[in-house]
């Protein structure tokens, strides 16, 4: 697509030369992951120098995206490797030997690069998605968008720095449905004090490690008040721990009308799940919408890297419309994960310049 | 106009004043009412709980039997004090009236600048169920569960109000919020009864959108949402978020609808102590729900007017209160719209 031929072309005019970049480094050093790694084998890089990562395009717009990352890398000269693997719950491209496939590839490589994998409403057996499954066998458990302010792409608040933390793993999101009376649905949201705690605890070590001066909780524990109150109460206790770090709460419904208002007032924002899909939305919204912002998901021995905000846009499917500014700048973050900062800092800056610049901007 | 008052009578209204600034809001509404010469006779009653036969908290009596002889009423902001022993006032009357929909028109007031032009938008929320249904279990030490119900029953009620309101308002198009995507079995409930009504009121379009969605477009183009209609959770989330968009809780009118032709048309924002008392209050937010109000029991003209007359005040900027960015008294401001009714 054009957007992503401007970025190949950024390289090209020798604004930043590339040049062959063999890493002896091993994938376990190399990690920029807050949680210290479990005792394992180190990785070594390959003896061709190239780092292995898992690729899963996903529905909609994820294939064309993945084209033009492929594509950028290439222009880049980045050693990496693509194992793809084409999950689909929609295309019926799924099946307990390809989620093991998957998962052994991310045993090995302990990076992927994913788009979104489409949850149709309509559920045969299993009400959870696939990609919560993904998510729960990963133990994924954190989702950190960063949403910041494009230079050169004007919106409704500018300069925009935030970064949104949401626990990925529990809360609404538990799959647990049942139908107590005919016409009566219960479902289930389950928070516990132990990934409460993880989560604020991964909140504050990121606010601590990327210099952050503020961690704000977002909760509706005025109504729910076992369920967020705990999740609170976890966070509180956290946040003792941590007295550099100001700790503030904030009702889910204020949060949103704040951040539509002034947005400003927000640094770190930690939350359970379906406020963090919510929030995530939001403020994705606030800087350009769901092409433009890039996020990444941690557990303790895996990063997946996606989009910020993740649609499958299925309407713009093969009409080369869609913005692969977001997965782009994904992109860059997974390389600065593998500590290939150079090639990292070139992408993300040829694509703001391109930005900047504002000779191409997809719809 | 005089027709509507020899059709429809003079109605009686039961009033709630309220906490903190709400006397000297209402006090604003039911002069501005009077300037109207709006055929409303007005019914103060006092809603503080009071522990019933039973041991359990109710509303007090005499407020219960105005509000179910004049079914309307208008409520100013409400405090719950920490150490009151009762619930939440706004989920007594909830419950008491069987108060099912709340709904939150939300229209970008010319002369009050937001960073959002052009919004104008309903959201209808389902009040009695889903997540705040206030079932908790403690499963084992360090786990809760919270139960979220969706019933046949509620959905279908709540889409019902949904379509037959845009059919009244002359609104286009109602779209149900939801994730069915994720929470498969509740929220495909809940989409399923709403393409249920859809498919009896042919002359409204329906759409269906997630909730995240819904955000990432509202704060990107909010002119492309018209009625919106979801379950508790989602409906509490939007409707603020959209309130933000026109300027917040302080200019923005809520109604809610209950059972037996039961409608409490109420202010959302908090009793603000601070500046009670001080004739600084901002009775925008309670009179343009006393608007809704006339709207909802037929007089349509009244409602136009005082509207007109509130709008063309903000607009002018010339009396405007201290948070909508002027420095004139809440008396100053009510007289201000007072004139402007009159001439009308």
């Amino acid at each position: 697509m054009a957007a992503a031929r401007c970025v190949l072309a950024a390289f090209t005019k020798g604004c930043c030369t590339p040049r062959s970049y063999v890493t002896a480094r091993t994938l376990v050093t190399s990690s920029s992951v807050l949680y210290p790694v479990k005792n394992s084998p180190p990785q070594c890089a390959k003896p061709d120098g190239v780092f292995h990562v898992t690729m899963i395009p996903g529905d909609g717009v994820g294939p064309e995206l993945m084209r033009a990352v492929k594509e950028v890398f290439k222009a880049a000269d980045v050693p990496v490797e693509f194992d793809e693997f084409h999950l689909s719950e929609v295309q019926n491209l799924i099946s307990e030997e390809k989620l093991e496939e998957v998962l052994s590839s991310m045993k090995s490589t302990r990076v992927a690069i994913k788009g979104k994998i489409h949850t149709p409403m309509a559920f045969k057996g299993d009400l959870a998605s696939y990609e919560m499954t993904l998510r729960r066998k990963l133990d994924l458990f954190a989702n950190v968008v960063h949403i910041s302010s494009l230079p050169g792409y004007k919106t409704r608040h500018n300069n925009l720095d935030l970064v949104i933390i949401r626990e990925q793993t529990e809360g609404e999101y538990s799959s647990l449905e049942h139908e107590s009376v005919s016409g009566v649905i219960e479902c289930m949201k389950i928070i516990t004090r132990e990934k409460s705690r993880r989560i604020a605890k991964f909140a504050f070590d990121f606010a601590t490690k990327k210099g952050r001066s503020k961690v704000t909780a977002v909760h509706k524990a005025n109504i729910m008040k076992l369920g967020d109150g705990l999740f609170l109460q976890s966070c509180k206790e956290v946040a003792e721990l941590y007295p550099m770090i100001k700790f503030e709460t904030m009702i889910i419904d204020n949060c949103c009308m704040q951040l539509v208002q002034n947005p400003y007032q927000f640094d770190v924002l930690v939350m359970p799940n379906l406020y963090g899909n919510i929030i995530d939305n939001l403020a994705a919204g606030l800087v350009g919408g769901a092409g433009v912002v890039p996020g990444e998901s941690y557990s303790s021995d895996y990063a997946v890297f996606e989009t910020g905000a993740r649609h499958p846009f299925a309407q713009a499917m093969g009409r080369n419309i869609a913005n692969p500014t977001a997965m782009l700048l994904t992109s860059a973050n997974m390389l600065r994960h593998l500590n290939l900062e150079y090639h990292s800092n070139m992408i993300s800056e040829a694509v703001k310049r391109v930005i900047k610049l504002g000779k191409v901007s997809p719809p | 106009c005089e027709t509507c008052k020899q059709q429809l009578g003079t109605r009686t209204v039961t009033m709630i004043p309220g906490d903190g600034i709400g006397p000297e809001i209402s006090a604003a509404v039911m002069k501005i009412f009077d300037a109207a010469k709006a055929p409303i006779q007005w019914e103060e009653k006092n809603v503080t709980a009071i522990k019933g036969p039973g041991g359990n908290w109710i509303i007090p009596p005499e407020a219960k039997d105005s509000m179910d002889k004049n079914k309307i009423g208008l409520k100013g902001p409400l405090s719950t004090p920490i150490a009151a022993g009762h619930p939440s006032m706004n989920l007594l009357l909830r419950k008491t009236f069987d108060l099912y929909a709340n709904v939150r028109p939300c229209v970008s007031l010319e002369g009050y600048k937001t960073p959002y032009t052009d919004v104008d938008l309903v959201t209808i929320r389902e009040n009695t169920e889903g997540e705040y249904s206030g079932i908790e279990h403690v499963i084992v030490d360090g786990v809760v569960q919270s139960i979220k119900l969706i019933t046949e029953e509620a959905s279908k009620r709540v889409a019902e109000f949904a379509f037959e309101y845009a059919r009244n308002n002359q609104r286009s198009t109602v779209t149900a919020v939801h994730k069915a995507n994720i929470m498969r079995m509740s929220d495909g409930l809940f989409l399923r009864k709403c393409r249920e009504v859809a498919e009896t009121f042919k002359d409204i379009k329906f759409t269906e959108m997630y909730l995240d969605t819904v955000c990432l477009n509202m704060v990107q183009d909010p002119t492309q949402f018209d009625v919106l209609v979801m379950p508790n959770l989602y409906g509490d989330i939007l409707s603020d978020l959209c309130a933000g968009l026109i300027g917040g809780l302080g200019v923005t009118p809520s109604g809610n609808i209950g059972t037996n032709g039961v409608a409490i048309f109420e202010s959302v924002h908090g009793t603000a102590p601070d500046i009670a008392g001080k004739d600084l209050a901002n009775p925008t937010a309670l009179l343009l729900s006393a608007v809704m109000m006339l709207r909802h029991m037929g007089f349509s003209q009244y409602a136009m007017n005082i509207e007109t007359a509130c709008f063309d005040t903000i607009r002018d900027r010339k009396v405007l209160t201290k948070d909508l960015g002027g420095n004139s008294k809440c008396s100053e401001f009510t007289q201000e719209i007072c004139e402007r009714v009159k001439d009308m």
